[in-house]
């Protein structure tokens, strides 16, 4: 990367020159620019937001419709309830959004960093209330510049009381995905709020305050890992935002309606405003660079002051490598296809899996310090504890039925009735004439089956052991 | 032991963290010999093999991070034991967080237990929380020996039948499991010889009505009311104060073939039941007898 950061270097004297190896943050005064992306980055950013802030209130047959109980260890998401046993769908699921952001890389970069992710969507809210309070860039240049007196103590004062607030709502949401919203609106406002709770609201509001509010860019540039990665999927024929250099090198101001050509001047009229729209203060004049979000906002600007100066628009535009070396692009490519192939898969698979998941578990443990027991009639009996998980919404009443290479006698309840969400233990022998047995040991398969419905049913392998015989 | 590798561990922690101060702060800047050109991004001087590292600086608050590290360690290196042998202002240790934790589930079940308080053992054993408390207790420190269901097996006694070693009341069954329980089946071999055994053997088919030798168990008759009476009673049916098997009965703990049961009498018997009172307390025990009670009821 090529850094052109240059206000960190300072030198001392003549002879000796100090290059510090740590750089002050240079605080982002973005410029608001209205535009077609930032319409953009609006409609699609505000469903995003109401559907985080009003999930946790919507209901479902008297309880959260997304709840993750962590004492329960239950994860209720819309009708379907999840137990830490179903942890692997959540490794596919975010293998597949892994997998889906690839696609969307290739295909046009960054565009998730600059529309969905929370840190630009935060960021922009923070601005926006910054903006509120402080006005626009140059007032805000000015009033830092500018002593503390009564007007800049009330406007700085407003921002972050705004910032806190959008902050606590954020970290409240968060919690209420963990933590039932009404009790919770009500406990924290009658201040008898467990204290995890409350820490861990408070937490969340300290974090967004700090990352929406002074980090911003900095997350994207030091923590964030796809940015570092993003090279890897690009190629010559993804979409980015880029500047066209042949068209408008070299830069300079012009006279209106001068003949800028024959001055041997570009496009571009350098008027900076590219640069002052950026929200994480790069220049995307000197090419691609891993600090750019893909958030069109320089486009906005570009595009607005060509029309203004009566110029093709353009100049800077969601483009390929390709295109701009004016050789042949093509987005529909066998490396997108592959990758959509592969996500449609993944998608069916999983969903296939989540449709036909069975709430039922069932779990066999052979009593180990018996291997086997003698009764006074001489038979071999083995005693197995059986926990019935129902990670169904209903209760149900399972028959146990047990299969092997040998008629056993079961002994113990063979239909159970198993509460919602409820671990059952329940206690089987079974029993064998010894005289039948063929080997050591075989295998028995329990099968538990719903009387109520029939594809509800799970089985599990476990093992008949009797007397060793030579 | 000696406290040298307590100095050692010292120094070198101390030796570590100034020179990792020195490490943070030297190389925070670095001093070129030339002033770099203008436009040109300046490189630091290093060299690796031929290659060349451009200025890339690291944003500031990553140097406030790592003093802040520093300075967390140090806080503490104070606060806990890492010093060497130094415990550390706090004096927190292991154990002592073990203990306090153990402390703490203990007052938190001591709880559940003491609404148990008051309640029989017959009726605590129609109690169903008492009953799935009782079969959690049962599972942990009776199965192993005496199987997930009591069952027992063998040199185990069965806990769901009517038959008992000590007697099948709520009173004998707590005493069982409060203070164990040491069955005393001696050896006869010295005393009544291999044929004396054959003869008690054959004897103790006739009571119990099984298949026997006539001739053999009429002398056996004799040994058994000389030797084996005074714990088994007159009539074999056993005696529970003694732990002394009823030997008519189906139940023959330690095997009902001819040769298991001479076993026994030339050897003897030693089974052992360990006392639990150290290990559970009265509370947990008073809901185990209950479910052992409720499991020989039903």
């Amino acid at each position: 990367m090529v850094n052109t950061e240059e206000t960190h270097r300072q030198t001392s004297g003549d002879e000796t020159h100090v290059l510090y190896l740590y750089e002050t943050r240079k605080k982002i005064y973005a410029r608001r620019f209205v535009g077609f992306f930032r319409k953009l980055k609006k409609r699609s950013g505000i469903p995003l937001l109401l559907g985080y802030l009003l999930l946790p209130w919507w209901q479902i047959d008297g309880r959260q419709a997304v709840w993750f109980d962590l004492p329960e260890r239950q994860f209720h998401i819309l009708w379907m309830t999840f137990w830490p046993q179903d942890f692997m769908l959540l490794a596919w699921l975010l293998i597949i959004c892994a997998f889906a952001l690839f696609t969307v890389t290739v295909l046009v970069g960054r565009v998730w960093c600059g529309f969905s992710c929370p840190q630009t969507v935060w960021t922009m809210m923070f601005m926006g209330v910054e903006r509120f309070f402080e006005g626009g860039r140059n007032k805000r240049i000015k009033l830092d510049l500018a002593p503390w007196n009564f007007n800049k103590v009330w406007r700085k004062s407003g921002k972050h009381i705004g910032w806190l607030l959008i902050a606590f709502v954020t970290g409240f949401t968060f919690v209420a995905y963990f933590n039932p919203v009404r009790e919770l609106t009500v406990e924290i406002f009658t201040f008898s709020a467990q204290p995890p709770a409350v820490f861990w609201i408070a937490f969340f509001t300290a974090m967004t305050y700090m990352n929406a509010g002074y980090l911003r860019e900095q997350v994207c540039k030091y923590m964030c890992p796809y940015a570092r990665f993003q090279s890897v999927m690009f190629d010559s024929d993804t979409l980015v935002v880029s500047y066209d250099e042949v068209r408008g090198e070299p830069r300079g101001a012009r006279k209106k309606g001068s003949d800028y050509v024959a001055d041997g001047l570009g496009d571009c009229v350098d008027c900076t405003l590219c640069v002052q729209v950026c929200p994480v203060g790069i220049d995307i004049r000197d090419g691609l660079q891993s600090d750019c979000i893909s958030c069109g906002l320089c486009i906005d600007a570009c595009d607005a002051i060509m029309e203004k100066v009566e110029y093709p628009k353009k100049l800077i535009s969601f483009t390929t490598e390709n295109r701009l070396n004016k050789t042949k692009s093509r987005i529909l490519r066998p490396r997108l296809m592959a990758y959509l192939l592969a996500l449609a898969a993944m998608v069916s698979l999983f969903s296939y899996a989540l449709l036909t998941r069975v709430p039922l578990e069932l779990d066999i443990i052979r009593d180990r310090s018996l291997l086997y027991r003698e009764t006074s009639r001489g038979l071999i009996e083995n005693i197995y504890t059986l926990r019935i998980n129902n990670m169904d919404n209903r209760d149900h009443q399972y028959q146990i039925k047990v299969a092997g290479d040998y008629d056993f006698e079961m002994l113990g309840e063979q239909l159970v009735t198993v509460s919602a969400g409820e671990v059952f233990t329940h206690l089987l022998r079974l029993k064998l004439d010894p005289g039948l047995l063929k080997a050591g040991n075989t295998d028995v398969t329990f099968i538990l089956t719903s009387t109520q419905d029939e594809k509800l049913t799970d089985s599990e392998e476990s093992r008949f052991i009797g007397p060793f015989l030579l | 032991m000696s406290t040298f590798w307590s100095w050692w561990i010292i120094a070198m922690t101390v030796i570590t963290t100034v020179g990792v101060c020195w490490v943070l702060f030297a190389n925070r800047k670095v001093v070129l010999k030339e002033k770099p050109k203008d436009g040109e991004v300046p490189k630091t001087g290093h060299v690796y093999d031929g290659i060349e590292e451009y200025e890339n600086p690291l944003p500031g608050w990553w140097f406030n991070m790592f003093v802040a590290t520093v300075v967390f360690s140090i806080i503490y290196l104070i606060l806990y034991p890492g010093l060497g042998n130094f415990p550390g202002v706090l004096g927190w240790t292991s154990e002592g967080q073990w203990q306090q934790q153990e402390q703490k589930a203990e007052d938190r079940f001591e709880a559940v237990y003491a609404t148990f308080e008051g309640q029989s053992i017959e009726e605590l054993a129609l109690n169903p929380k008492a009953f799935k408390i009782g079969r959690r207790l049962f599972g942990n420190n009776c199965a192993v020996c005496h199987g997930s269901d009591g069952g027992g097996s063998y040199g185990f006694p069965n806990l769901t039948d009517a038959d008992w070693l000590y007697g099948g009341t709520p009173k004998d069954i707590e005493v069982s499991i409060t203070h164990g329980r040491r069955g005393a089946m001696p050896s006869w071999t010295s005393v009544i010889g291999e044929d004396g055994i054959s003869q008690v053997t054959e004897y103790l088919f006739k009571i119990g009505g099984g298949e026997h030798d006539t001739a053999l168990a009429s002398t056996g008759e004799t040994v058994f009311s000389t030797y084996c009476t005074s714990c088994h009673g007159v009539d074999g049916k056993g005696i529970q104060a003694f732990g002394a098997p009823n030997l008519i009965d189906d139940v023959w703990l330690y095997g009902r073939s001819p040769e298991m049961i001479k076993t026994s009498i030339r050897r003897g018997r030693k089974g052992i039941m360990p006392a639990q009172i150290e290990q559970l307390h009265e509370s947990k025990i008073r809901l185990l007898t209950s479910y052992v009670y409720s499991m020989s009821q039903r």
